[in-house]
Protein backbone atom coordinates (compact mmCIF):
# COMPACT_ATOMS: atom_id res chain seq x y z
CA UNK A 1 0.00 0.00 0.00
CA UNK A 2 1.99 2.93 -0.78
CA UNK A 3 2.02 6.11 1.71
CA UNK A 4 -0.83 8.33 0.23
CA UNK A 5 -3.45 5.82 0.60
CA UNK A 6 -2.18 5.74 4.29
CA UNK A 7 -2.33 9.37 5.33
CA UNK A 8 -5.52 9.64 3.24
CA UNK A 9 -6.93 6.93 5.53
CA UNK A 10 -5.16 8.73 8.44
CA UNK A 11 -7.70 11.77 7.99
CA UNK A 12 -10.73 9.37 6.73
CA UNK A 13 -11.38 7.39 9.75
CA UNK A 14 -12.03 8.72 13.36
CA UNK A 15 -12.46 5.70 15.88
CA UNK A 16 -10.35 7.14 18.87
CA UNK A 17 -12.29 8.62 21.40
CA UNK A 18 -10.92 11.66 22.90
CA UNK A 19 -10.82 9.69 26.08
CA UNK A 20 -8.29 7.68 24.20
CA UNK A 21 -6.42 10.45 23.03
CA UNK A 22 -6.28 12.48 26.01
CA UNK A 23 -4.52 9.62 28.13
CA UNK A 24 -2.00 9.34 24.77
CA UNK A 25 -1.32 12.57 25.13
CA UNK A 26 -0.80 12.84 28.78
CA UNK A 27 2.10 9.77 27.92
CA UNK A 28 3.61 11.65 25.03
CA UNK A 29 4.77 14.76 28.06
CA UNK A 30 6.99 12.11 29.79
CA UNK A 31 9.08 12.26 26.56
CA UNK A 32 11.10 13.91 24.60
CA UNK A 33 9.50 13.15 21.23
CA UNK A 34 5.63 12.03 21.28
CA UNK A 35 6.76 8.74 19.14
CA UNK A 36 8.69 7.63 22.14
CA UNK A 37 4.89 7.13 23.76
CA UNK A 38 4.25 4.14 21.13
CA UNK A 39 4.05 1.02 23.12
CA UNK A 40 2.15 3.44 25.77
CA UNK A 41 0.11 4.21 23.54
CA UNK A 42 -1.11 0.69 22.03
CA UNK A 43 -1.41 -0.41 26.23
CA UNK A 44 -4.02 2.33 26.32
CA UNK A 45 -6.28 1.71 22.92
CA UNK A 46 -5.91 -2.16 23.71
CA UNK A 47 -7.21 -1.27 27.23
CA UNK A 48 -10.14 0.25 25.92
CA UNK A 49 -10.60 -2.25 23.13
CA UNK A 50 -9.61 -5.30 23.90
CA UNK A 51 -6.94 -5.36 21.23
CA UNK A 52 -5.26 -3.48 18.44
CA UNK A 53 -6.93 -3.12 15.12
CA UNK A 54 -5.35 -2.40 11.41
CA UNK A 55 -7.83 1.34 12.47
CA UNK A 56 -6.33 1.74 15.73
CA UNK A 57 -2.87 1.48 14.44
CA UNK A 58 -3.64 4.21 11.95
CA UNK A 59 -4.76 6.24 14.01
CA UNK A 60 -1.90 6.00 16.66
CA UNK A 61 0.37 6.15 14.07
CA UNK A 62 -1.25 9.92 13.42
CA UNK A 63 -1.40 10.66 16.68
CA UNK A 64 2.19 10.44 17.50
CA UNK A 65 3.37 11.42 14.26
CA UNK A 66 4.88 8.06 13.30
CA UNK A 67 4.36 6.25 9.93
CA UNK A 68 1.86 3.40 10.22
CA UNK A 69 4.72 0.47 9.40
CA UNK A 70 6.74 2.04 12.37
CA UNK A 71 4.01 1.67 14.56
CA UNK A 72 3.03 -1.86 13.57
CA UNK A 73 6.29 -2.90 13.94
CA UNK A 74 5.87 -2.27 17.19
CA UNK A 75 2.95 -3.38 17.65
CA UNK A 76 3.88 -6.84 16.43
CA UNK A 77 7.10 -7.24 18.32
CA UNK A 78 5.33 -7.36 21.83
CA UNK A 79 3.87 -10.19 22.86
CA UNK A 80 1.11 -8.71 25.36
CA UNK A 81 0.04 -6.29 22.40
CA UNK A 82 -2.83 -8.24 20.38
CA UNK A 83 -3.48 -7.60 16.84
CA UNK A 84 -6.42 -9.79 16.65
CA UNK A 85 -9.55 -10.35 18.45
CA UNK A 86 -9.06 -11.95 22.24
CA UNK A 87 -11.34 -13.03 24.26
CA UNK A 88 -13.28 -11.46 27.27
CA UNK A 89 -10.45 -13.41 30.01
CA UNK A 90 -7.32 -14.46 28.74
CA UNK A 91 -5.75 -17.21 30.16
CA UNK A 92 -1.80 -17.15 29.98
CA UNK A 93 -0.50 -20.88 30.96
CA UNK A 94 3.23 -20.82 31.71
CA UNK A 95 5.19 -23.53 29.83
CA UNK A 96 8.91 -22.54 31.06
CA UNK A 97 10.80 -24.81 32.43
CA UNK A 98 9.79 -25.08 36.28
CA UNK A 99 6.29 -25.14 35.97
CA UNK A 100 7.38 -28.15 33.07
CA UNK A 101 8.46 -30.36 35.89
CA UNK A 102 5.54 -29.24 38.08
CA UNK A 103 3.06 -30.34 35.59
CA UNK A 104 1.88 -27.44 33.46
CA UNK A 105 1.06 -29.99 30.72
CA UNK A 106 -1.60 -31.86 32.60
CA UNK A 107 -3.18 -28.13 33.61
CA UNK A 108 -2.96 -27.09 30.00
CA UNK A 109 -4.94 -30.18 29.10
CA UNK A 110 -7.31 -30.09 31.65
CA UNK A 111 -7.84 -26.60 30.53
CA UNK A 112 -7.90 -27.15 26.70
CA UNK A 113 -10.56 -30.16 27.02
CA UNK A 114 -12.95 -28.57 29.23
CA UNK A 115 -12.70 -25.00 26.88
CA UNK A 116 -12.45 -27.53 23.79
CA UNK A 117 -9.96 -24.74 22.65
CA UNK A 118 -5.62 -24.80 22.13
CA UNK A 119 -3.40 -22.21 22.77
CA UNK A 120 -3.92 -19.69 20.33
CA UNK A 121 -7.71 -19.79 20.30
CA UNK A 122 -10.97 -18.23 21.50
CA UNK A 123 -14.15 -20.12 23.11
CA UNK A 124 -17.09 -20.35 20.50
CA UNK A 125 -19.05 -17.26 22.96
CA UNK A 126 -16.20 -15.24 23.56
CA UNK A 127 -15.61 -16.17 27.15
CA UNK A 128 -12.02 -17.32 27.13
CA UNK A 129 -9.02 -16.88 24.82
CA UNK A 130 -6.04 -19.48 25.51
CA UNK A 131 -2.90 -18.54 25.54
CA UNK A 132 0.89 -20.05 26.30
CA UNK A 133 3.01 -17.60 28.18
CA UNK A 134 6.79 -17.38 29.07
CA UNK A 135 7.91 -17.78 33.19
CA UNK A 136 6.22 -15.47 35.53
CA UNK A 137 8.50 -15.25 37.85
CA UNK A 138 6.36 -17.77 40.63
CA UNK A 139 8.30 -21.02 39.91
CA UNK A 140 8.45 -21.73 43.79
CA UNK A 141 4.01 -22.38 43.20
CA UNK A 142 4.96 -23.70 40.30
CA UNK A 143 1.97 -24.59 37.91
CA UNK A 144 1.01 -20.99 37.53
CA UNK A 145 -0.98 -18.64 35.48
CA UNK A 146 -2.79 -15.79 35.14
CA UNK A 147 -6.13 -14.87 34.41
CA UNK A 148 -5.93 -11.04 33.11
CA UNK A 149 -4.47 -9.21 36.02
CA UNK A 150 -4.54 -12.13 38.24
CA UNK A 151 -1.90 -14.62 39.21
CA UNK A 152 -2.99 -18.29 40.28
CA UNK A 153 -0.45 -20.84 41.36
CA UNK A 154 0.23 -24.44 43.28
CA UNK A 155 -2.11 -25.47 40.49
CA UNK A 156 -3.87 -29.37 40.56
CA UNK A 157 -6.70 -30.18 38.24
CA UNK A 158 -8.93 -30.03 41.25
CA UNK A 159 -8.34 -26.35 41.49
CA UNK A 160 -8.68 -25.22 38.31
CA UNK A 161 -12.38 -25.66 37.48
CA UNK A 162 -13.16 -23.29 40.33
CA UNK A 163 -10.92 -20.80 39.41
CA UNK A 164 -12.41 -20.60 36.03
CA UNK A 165 -15.66 -20.03 37.53
CA UNK A 166 -15.01 -16.58 38.72
CA UNK A 167 -14.18 -14.93 35.05
CA UNK A 168 -17.63 -14.76 32.87
CA UNK B 1 23.75 -14.12 60.18
CA UNK B 2 22.95 -10.96 59.18
CA UNK B 3 20.22 -10.62 55.96
CA UNK B 4 19.89 -6.96 55.34
CA UNK B 5 17.87 -7.59 51.85
CA UNK B 6 15.14 -9.37 53.18
CA UNK B 7 14.81 -8.41 57.41
CA UNK B 8 11.98 -6.77 56.38
CA UNK B 9 9.41 -8.64 54.13
CA UNK B 10 7.28 -10.66 56.22
CA UNK B 11 5.55 -13.68 54.36
CA UNK B 12 1.79 -12.49 53.99
CA UNK B 13 2.15 -9.05 55.09
CA UNK B 14 1.86 -6.10 53.19
CA UNK B 15 5.21 -4.05 52.97
CA UNK B 16 6.64 -1.39 55.23
CA UNK B 17 5.24 2.34 54.38
CA UNK B 18 7.58 5.04 53.89
CA UNK B 19 7.64 6.02 57.82
CA UNK B 20 7.42 2.27 58.93
CA UNK B 21 10.39 1.82 57.22
CA UNK B 22 12.00 5.07 58.22
CA UNK B 23 11.46 3.92 62.22
CA UNK B 24 13.06 0.38 61.14
CA UNK B 25 15.87 1.89 60.28
CA UNK B 26 15.09 2.71 56.27
CA UNK B 27 16.23 5.53 54.71
CA UNK B 28 19.57 6.37 56.52
CA UNK B 29 22.01 5.68 53.81
CA UNK B 30 20.00 8.15 51.66
CA UNK B 31 20.47 10.72 54.11
CA UNK B 32 24.33 10.24 54.84
CA UNK B 33 24.65 10.03 50.71
CA UNK B 34 22.73 13.15 50.01
CA UNK B 35 23.95 15.22 52.80
CA UNK B 36 27.08 14.22 53.50
CA UNK B 37 29.06 12.33 50.35
CA UNK B 38 29.96 13.57 47.29
CA UNK B 39 28.63 11.92 44.16
CA UNK B 40 32.13 10.74 43.85
CA UNK B 41 32.75 9.40 47.46
CA UNK B 42 29.97 7.23 46.34
CA UNK B 43 31.29 5.93 43.52
CA UNK B 44 34.35 5.19 45.18
CA UNK B 45 32.92 3.80 47.98
CA UNK B 46 30.86 1.56 46.41
CA UNK B 47 34.15 -0.01 43.86
CA UNK B 48 35.31 -0.65 46.75
CA UNK B 49 32.62 -2.71 48.16
CA UNK B 50 33.25 -4.37 45.14
CA UNK B 51 29.81 -5.48 44.83
CA UNK B 52 28.88 -7.27 41.72
CA UNK B 53 25.77 -6.90 39.27
CA UNK B 54 23.05 -9.09 40.61
CA UNK B 55 20.97 -9.25 37.48
CA UNK B 56 23.32 -12.55 35.83
CA UNK B 57 26.29 -10.30 34.52
CA UNK B 58 28.18 -10.02 37.86
CA UNK B 59 29.38 -6.63 36.66
CA UNK B 60 31.26 -4.41 38.71
CA UNK B 61 28.37 -1.94 39.76
CA UNK B 62 30.80 1.02 41.18
CA UNK B 63 32.87 0.70 37.74
CA UNK B 64 29.62 0.67 35.71
CA UNK B 65 28.76 3.72 37.51
CA UNK B 66 32.28 5.67 37.22
CA UNK B 67 31.91 5.16 33.51
CA UNK B 68 29.35 7.96 33.29
CA UNK B 69 31.00 11.19 31.75
CA UNK B 70 30.45 14.00 34.64
CA UNK B 71 30.14 16.71 31.65
CA UNK B 72 26.93 16.04 29.28
CA UNK B 73 26.17 17.34 26.28
CA UNK B 74 22.95 17.16 24.00
CA UNK B 75 20.04 17.41 26.38
CA UNK B 76 22.33 17.66 29.57
CA UNK B 77 20.15 14.86 31.10
CA UNK B 78 21.46 11.73 32.53
CA UNK B 79 19.26 8.44 33.22
CA UNK B 80 19.14 5.74 35.71
CA UNK B 81 17.15 2.36 34.99
CA UNK B 82 15.93 0.25 37.33
CA UNK B 83 16.07 -3.10 35.45
CA UNK B 84 13.05 -4.88 36.85
CA UNK B 85 11.70 -7.15 33.99
CA UNK B 86 12.53 -10.30 35.48
CA UNK B 87 11.68 -13.02 33.23
CA UNK B 88 14.46 -15.59 32.85
CA UNK B 89 13.32 -18.92 33.10
CA UNK B 90 13.25 -19.96 36.66
CA UNK B 91 13.81 -17.24 38.23
CA UNK B 92 11.87 -15.50 40.79
CA UNK B 93 14.21 -13.14 42.96
CA UNK B 94 13.22 -9.52 42.30
CA UNK B 95 9.70 -9.82 42.65
CA UNK B 96 10.25 -10.80 45.88
CA UNK B 97 12.38 -7.28 46.57
CA UNK B 98 10.09 -5.62 44.91
CA UNK B 99 6.65 -7.02 46.33
CA UNK B 100 8.75 -7.08 50.11
CA UNK B 101 10.36 -3.78 50.25
CA UNK B 102 9.41 -0.72 47.68
CA UNK B 103 11.22 1.66 49.93
CA UNK B 104 14.46 -0.45 49.92
CA UNK B 105 14.81 -0.43 46.23
CA UNK B 106 13.47 3.55 45.79
CA UNK B 107 16.51 4.69 48.58
CA UNK B 108 18.85 2.87 46.19
CA UNK B 109 17.84 4.51 42.90
CA UNK B 110 18.12 7.99 44.34
CA UNK B 111 21.53 7.25 45.72
CA UNK B 112 22.77 5.78 42.73
CA UNK B 113 21.03 8.59 40.52
CA UNK B 114 22.83 10.98 42.49
CA UNK B 115 26.44 9.39 42.40
CA UNK B 116 26.18 9.90 38.16
CA UNK B 117 24.39 12.44 38.78
CA UNK B 118 20.80 11.77 37.21
CA UNK B 119 17.43 13.96 36.77
CA UNK B 120 15.40 11.10 35.86
CA UNK B 121 14.97 7.70 36.61
CA UNK B 122 12.56 4.71 35.39
CA UNK B 123 11.58 1.46 36.76
CA UNK B 124 11.21 -1.08 33.81
CA UNK B 125 8.70 -3.58 35.33
CA UNK B 126 7.37 -6.43 33.36
CA UNK B 127 4.32 -5.96 32.33
CA UNK B 128 3.10 -9.54 34.90
CA UNK B 129 4.03 -8.10 38.09
CA UNK B 130 1.08 -6.06 38.65
CA UNK B 131 0.86 -6.61 42.47
CA UNK B 132 4.67 -5.10 42.36
CA UNK B 133 3.74 -2.38 40.06
CA UNK B 134 0.96 -1.22 42.44
CA UNK B 135 3.36 -1.35 45.53
CA UNK B 136 6.02 0.76 44.07
CA UNK B 137 3.64 3.30 42.67
CA UNK B 138 2.25 3.55 46.28
CA UNK B 139 5.99 4.18 47.89
CA UNK B 140 7.03 6.46 45.13
CA UNK B 141 4.20 8.83 46.16
CA UNK B 142 5.13 8.36 49.82
CA UNK B 143 8.83 9.44 48.93
CA UNK B 144 7.48 12.41 46.85
CA UNK B 145 5.54 13.64 49.78
CA UNK B 146 8.26 13.12 51.95
CA UNK B 147 10.24 14.94 49.80
CA UNK B 148 12.79 12.48 49.08
CA UNK B 149 12.11 12.51 45.34
CA UNK B 150 11.05 15.88 43.12
CA UNK B 151 12.73 19.09 43.60
CA UNK B 152 15.16 20.35 46.19
CA UNK B 153 15.63 16.92 47.93
CA UNK B 154 16.47 17.26 51.66
CA UNK B 155 17.37 21.11 50.83
CA UNK B 156 20.44 19.82 48.37
CA UNK B 157 19.65 21.05 45.70
CA UNK B 158 19.02 17.96 43.68
CA UNK B 159 16.17 17.10 41.41
CA UNK B 160 15.11 13.49 40.72
CA UNK B 161 12.16 11.85 39.35
CA UNK B 162 11.06 8.28 39.50
CA UNK B 163 9.13 6.64 36.85
CA UNK B 164 7.64 2.96 36.09
CA UNK B 165 7.21 2.00 33.00
CA UNK B 166 5.38 -1.40 32.55
CA UNK B 167 6.80 -3.82 29.93
CA UNK B 168 4.85 -5.30 26.86
CA UNK B 169 7.01 -8.23 26.79
CA UNK B 170 9.50 -10.13 25.31
CA UNK B 171 12.56 -11.32 27.27
CA UNK B 172 14.99 -9.80 25.23
CA UNK B 173 13.95 -6.36 26.99
CA UNK B 174 15.94 -7.51 30.10
CA UNK B 175 19.50 -7.01 27.37
CA UNK B 176 20.09 -3.21 28.79
CA UNK B 177 20.44 -1.71 25.27
CA UNK B 178 17.40 -3.55 24.08
CA UNK B 179 15.21 -2.10 27.30
CA UNK B 180 16.50 0.92 26.23
CA UNK B 181 14.91 0.86 22.56
CA UNK B 182 11.89 -0.52 24.40
CA UNK B 183 11.70 2.34 26.68
CA UNK B 184 12.04 4.94 23.75
CA UNK B 185 8.85 2.83 22.23
CA UNK B 186 10.76 1.15 19.79
CA UNK B 187 11.12 -2.88 19.25
CA UNK B 188 13.13 -4.18 21.72
CA UNK B 189 16.30 -4.95 19.68
CA UNK B 190 20.07 -4.67 21.40
CA UNK B 191 22.21 -2.09 20.43
CA UNK B 192 25.53 -2.42 18.75
CA UNK B 193 28.05 -1.89 21.40
CA UNK B 194 30.32 0.77 21.61
CA UNK B 195 28.74 3.22 22.51
CA UNK B 196 28.16 2.05 26.01
CA UNK B 197 24.80 2.91 27.88
CA UNK B 198 27.07 4.89 30.45
CA UNK B 199 28.03 7.38 27.64
CA UNK B 200 25.04 6.65 24.66
CA UNK B 201 22.40 5.11 26.21
CA UNK B 202 18.33 6.28 26.75
CA UNK B 203 17.69 9.41 24.07
CA UNK B 204 21.42 9.17 23.31
CA UNK B 205 22.18 10.28 26.87
CA UNK B 206 24.45 8.86 29.02
CA UNK B 207 22.73 5.86 31.34
CA UNK B 208 23.27 3.31 33.87
CA UNK B 209 20.97 0.46 34.02
CA UNK B 210 20.88 -1.32 37.10
CA UNK B 211 19.36 -4.73 38.41
CA UNK B 212 16.41 -4.58 41.42
CA UNK B 213 18.72 -6.90 43.81
CA UNK B 214 21.62 -4.46 43.08
CA UNK B 215 19.83 -1.25 43.55
CA UNK B 216 18.55 -2.60 46.63
CA UNK B 217 22.20 -3.14 48.13
CA UNK B 218 23.35 0.68 47.51
CA UNK B 219 21.65 2.43 50.97
CA UNK B 220 23.10 -1.28 53.16
CA UNK B 221 26.71 -0.29 51.67
CA UNK B 222 26.39 3.39 52.35
CA UNK B 223 25.27 2.93 55.79
CA UNK B 224 27.36 0.62 57.17
CA UNK B 225 30.77 0.37 54.91
CA UNK B 226 32.17 -1.78 52.24
CA UNK B 227 34.44 -3.46 54.93
CA UNK B 228 31.01 -4.88 56.88
CA UNK B 229 29.45 -5.89 53.22
CA UNK B 230 33.15 -7.70 52.38
CA UNK B 231 32.67 -9.59 55.77
CA UNK B 232 28.73 -10.65 55.07
CA UNK B 233 30.09 -13.42 52.16
CA UNK B 234 31.83 -16.96 52.82
CA UNK B 235 34.34 -15.58 49.85
CA UNK B 236 36.22 -12.71 48.27
CA UNK B 237 32.64 -11.93 46.26
CA UNK B 238 31.22 -9.78 48.87
CA UNK B 239 27.74 -9.19 50.34
CA UNK B 240 24.78 -12.10 50.77
CA UNK B 241 22.82 -13.22 47.63
CA UNK B 242 19.23 -14.32 47.22
CA UNK B 243 19.50 -17.56 46.10
CA UNK B 244 16.40 -19.82 45.20
CA UNK B 245 15.51 -23.01 44.21
CA UNK B 246 12.80 -24.60 41.98
CA UNK B 247 12.02 -27.89 40.37
CA UNK B 248 10.55 -31.24 42.73
CA UNK B 249 12.25 -30.34 46.22
CA UNK B 250 10.53 -30.63 49.45
CA UNK B 251 10.82 -26.60 50.02
CA UNK B 252 11.07 -24.43 47.01
CA UNK B 253 11.94 -20.46 47.66
CA UNK B 254 13.88 -17.89 48.31
CA UNK B 255 16.91 -17.53 50.96
CA UNK B 256 18.97 -14.59 51.61
CA UNK B 257 22.41 -16.05 52.47
CA UNK B 258 26.13 -15.14 52.38
CA UNK B 259 27.74 -15.26 48.81
CA UNK B 260 29.37 -18.62 48.50
CA UNK B 261 27.37 -20.45 50.30
CA UNK B 262 27.68 -23.90 49.00
CA UNK B 263 24.99 -25.50 46.71
CA UNK B 264 24.81 -28.48 48.93
CA UNK B 265 23.80 -26.31 51.79
CA UNK B 266 21.40 -24.64 49.80
CA UNK B 267 19.67 -27.51 47.82
CA UNK B 268 19.96 -30.29 51.33
CA UNK B 269 19.21 -27.52 53.78
CA UNK B 270 17.32 -24.66 52.84
CA UNK B 271 15.58 -26.63 50.27
CA UNK B 272 14.49 -29.32 52.35
CA UNK B 273 16.28 -31.86 49.59
CA UNK B 274 14.84 -33.73 47.00
CA UNK B 275 10.70 -34.93 46.94
CA UNK B 276 10.90 -38.42 48.22
CA UNK B 277 11.03 -40.60 45.02
CA UNK B 278 12.85 -37.90 43.37
CA UNK B 279 16.59 -38.33 42.87
CA UNK B 280 18.77 -35.35 41.77
CA UNK B 281 20.10 -35.38 38.18
CA UNK B 282 21.38 -31.90 37.24
CA UNK B 283 21.15 -28.44 38.66
CA UNK B 284 20.49 -25.36 36.56
CA UNK B 285 22.49 -22.74 38.44
CA UNK B 286 21.42 -19.54 37.88
CA UNK B 287 18.45 -19.36 35.20
CA UNK B 288 17.60 -20.75 31.97
CA UNK B 289 20.72 -19.42 30.26
CA UNK B 290 23.39 -21.45 32.25
CA UNK B 291 25.20 -24.81 31.90
CA UNK B 292 23.95 -27.82 34.31
CA UNK B 293 26.43 -28.45 37.28
CA UNK B 294 25.46 -32.13 38.36
CA UNK B 295 25.83 -34.11 41.84
CA UNK B 296 30.03 -33.77 41.89
CA UNK B 297 29.59 -29.98 42.18
CA UNK B 298 27.97 -30.34 44.96
CA UNK B 299 30.77 -28.66 47.51
CA UNK B 300 31.14 -25.64 45.13
CA UNK B 301 30.22 -21.88 47.10
CA UNK B 302 28.09 -20.46 44.56
CA UNK B 303 30.10 -16.79 43.71
CA UNK B 304 30.78 -15.90 40.69
CA UNK B 305 34.32 -16.78 40.44
CA UNK B 306 34.03 -20.45 42.14
CA UNK B 307 30.78 -21.28 39.47
CA UNK B 308 32.46 -20.01 36.56
CA UNK B 309 35.22 -22.60 37.58
CA UNK B 310 32.89 -25.19 37.44
CA UNK B 311 32.26 -24.35 33.88
CA UNK B 312 29.01 -22.57 34.69
CA UNK B 313 27.83 -19.15 35.83
CA UNK B 314 26.06 -17.92 38.46
CA UNK B 315 23.58 -16.05 37.12
CA UNK B 316 20.82 -14.69 38.71
CA UNK B 317 21.36 -17.38 41.65
CA UNK B 318 18.07 -18.80 41.42
CA UNK B 319 18.23 -22.71 40.20
CA UNK B 320 16.17 -25.15 38.91
CA UNK B 321 16.47 -28.51 39.57
CA UNK B 322 16.92 -31.30 36.90
CA UNK B 323 15.11 -35.04 38.37
CA UNK B 324 15.49 -38.63 37.34
CA UNK B 325 11.81 -38.37 36.42
CA UNK B 326 11.83 -35.87 34.02
CA UNK B 327 13.31 -36.01 30.90
CA UNK B 328 16.80 -34.09 30.74
CA UNK B 329 16.33 -33.91 26.29
CA UNK B 330 12.43 -32.74 26.91
CA UNK B 331 13.62 -29.85 29.95
CA UNK B 332 16.67 -28.95 27.71
CA UNK B 333 13.76 -28.93 24.79
CA UNK B 334 11.79 -26.43 26.83
CA UNK B 335 14.35 -24.29 27.32
CA UNK B 336 15.77 -23.75 23.97
CA UNK B 337 11.85 -23.39 22.30
CA UNK B 338 11.44 -20.35 25.14
CA UNK B 339 14.80 -18.74 23.57
CA UNK B 340 13.70 -19.69 20.09
CA UNK B 341 10.28 -17.77 20.92
CA UNK B 342 11.90 -15.10 22.55
CA UNK B 343 14.61 -14.64 19.86
CA UNK B 344 13.88 -10.35 18.60
CA UNK B 345 14.88 -12.01 15.49
CA UNK B 346 17.77 -9.49 14.30
CA UNK B 347 20.29 -11.39 13.67
CA UNK B 348 20.89 -14.62 11.58
CA UNK B 349 22.19 -17.40 13.52
CA UNK B 350 19.92 -16.43 16.46
CA UNK B 351 16.88 -16.06 14.79
CA UNK B 352 17.29 -19.09 12.01
CA UNK B 353 19.19 -21.39 14.43
CA UNK B 354 17.64 -21.45 17.38
CA UNK B 355 14.39 -22.96 15.58
CA UNK B 356 16.79 -25.58 14.00
CA UNK B 357 17.68 -26.86 17.09
CA UNK B 358 14.57 -26.24 18.57
CA UNK B 359 13.12 -28.80 15.94
CA UNK B 360 16.10 -31.09 16.09
CA UNK B 361 15.25 -31.64 19.94
CA UNK B 362 11.39 -32.36 19.28
CA UNK B 363 12.59 -34.95 16.78
CA UNK B 364 14.24 -36.99 19.75
CA UNK B 365 11.35 -36.42 21.98
CA UNK B 366 9.00 -38.03 18.67
CA UNK B 367 11.64 -40.73 18.11
CA UNK B 368 12.85 -39.93 15.21
CA UNK B 369 15.96 -37.99 15.55
CA UNK B 370 19.44 -39.64 13.86
CA UNK B 371 22.73 -40.23 15.10
CA UNK B 372 24.10 -37.30 12.94
CA UNK B 373 21.83 -35.68 14.68
CA UNK B 374 24.04 -35.03 17.96
CA UNK B 375 27.11 -33.86 15.55
CA UNK B 376 24.53 -31.17 14.51
CA UNK B 377 23.52 -29.96 17.65
CA UNK B 378 27.09 -30.06 18.74
CA UNK B 379 28.07 -27.99 15.96
CA UNK B 380 24.96 -25.22 16.75
CA UNK B 381 26.89 -25.08 20.26
CA UNK B 382 29.89 -23.07 18.62
CA UNK B 383 28.17 -21.50 16.09
CA UNK B 384 25.37 -19.34 18.17
CA UNK B 385 28.52 -19.28 20.84
CA UNK B 386 29.76 -15.84 22.10
CA UNK B 387 31.40 -13.76 19.19
CA UNK B 388 29.15 -15.26 16.46
CA UNK B 389 26.11 -13.24 17.01
CA UNK B 390 24.79 -9.72 18.03
CA UNK B 391 24.02 -9.88 21.81
CA UNK B 392 24.28 -12.76 24.28
CA UNK B 393 20.44 -14.33 23.70
CA UNK B 394 21.86 -17.21 21.45
CA UNK B 395 24.99 -18.12 22.95
CA UNK B 396 22.99 -18.13 26.90
CA UNK B 397 20.49 -20.86 25.25
CA UNK B 398 23.42 -22.70 23.97
CA UNK B 399 24.83 -22.85 27.52
CA UNK B 400 22.54 -25.65 28.97
CA UNK B 401 22.03 -27.29 25.94
CA UNK B 402 26.49 -28.16 25.27
CA UNK B 403 26.58 -28.99 29.21
CA UNK B 404 23.70 -31.14 28.52
CA UNK B 405 24.92 -32.83 25.44
CA UNK B 406 28.57 -33.42 27.97
CA UNK B 407 26.56 -34.63 30.96
CA UNK B 408 23.52 -36.76 29.63
CA UNK B 409 24.84 -37.76 26.32
CA UNK B 410 23.72 -41.36 27.21
CA UNK B 411 20.09 -39.94 27.37
CA UNK B 412 19.87 -38.68 24.24
CA UNK B 413 21.30 -41.50 22.74
CA UNK B 414 19.12 -44.22 24.41
CA UNK B 415 16.14 -41.59 22.29
CA UNK B 416 17.67 -42.48 18.95
CA UNK B 417 18.12 -46.12 19.34
CA UNK B 418 14.87 -46.82 21.46
CA UNK B 419 12.77 -43.97 18.90
CA UNK B 420 10.86 -42.85 21.51
CA UNK B 421 11.35 -41.05 24.80
CA UNK B 422 12.13 -43.69 27.80
CA UNK B 423 10.51 -41.04 29.95
CA UNK B 424 6.74 -41.45 28.66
Amino acid sequence: MCWQTWTDKKFTKNMLTEKEKQEIHEETKLYPYPGAACIDALKIVQNHRGWISDEAIEEIAAELDMSVEEVDSVATFYTRIYRKEVGRNVILVCDSISCMIMGYESVYKHISEKLSIHFGETTTDGRFTLLPITCLGDCDHAPALMINDDLHNNLSINSIDEILEKYQ
Amino acid sequence: METPLTEHIKQNKSPLGLIEYENAGGYRGMHKALKEMSPSDIISLIKSSNLMGRGGAGFPTGLKWSLVPKETSGSGLKYLIANADEMEPGTFKDRYLLEGNPHQLIAGMIIAAYAIQAQKAYIFIRWAYKKAEVIIQKAISEAYEAGYLGKNILGTGYDLDIYIHSSAGRYICGEETALINSLEGKRGIPRAKPPFPATSGLFGQPTVVNNVETLCWIPHIIEKGAEWFTKLSNTSEGGTKIYGVSGRVKKPGLWELPMGTTLREIIEEHAGGMQDGYKLRGIIPGGASTDFLTETHMDIKMDFASVRKAESRLGTGTMIILDDKTCPVAFIHNMIKFFAVESCGWCTPCREGLPWVQKILESFEEGTAKPDDIGILEFQTKYMGPGNTFCAHAPGAMEPLQSGLKYFCEDFIKHINEKHCPWR
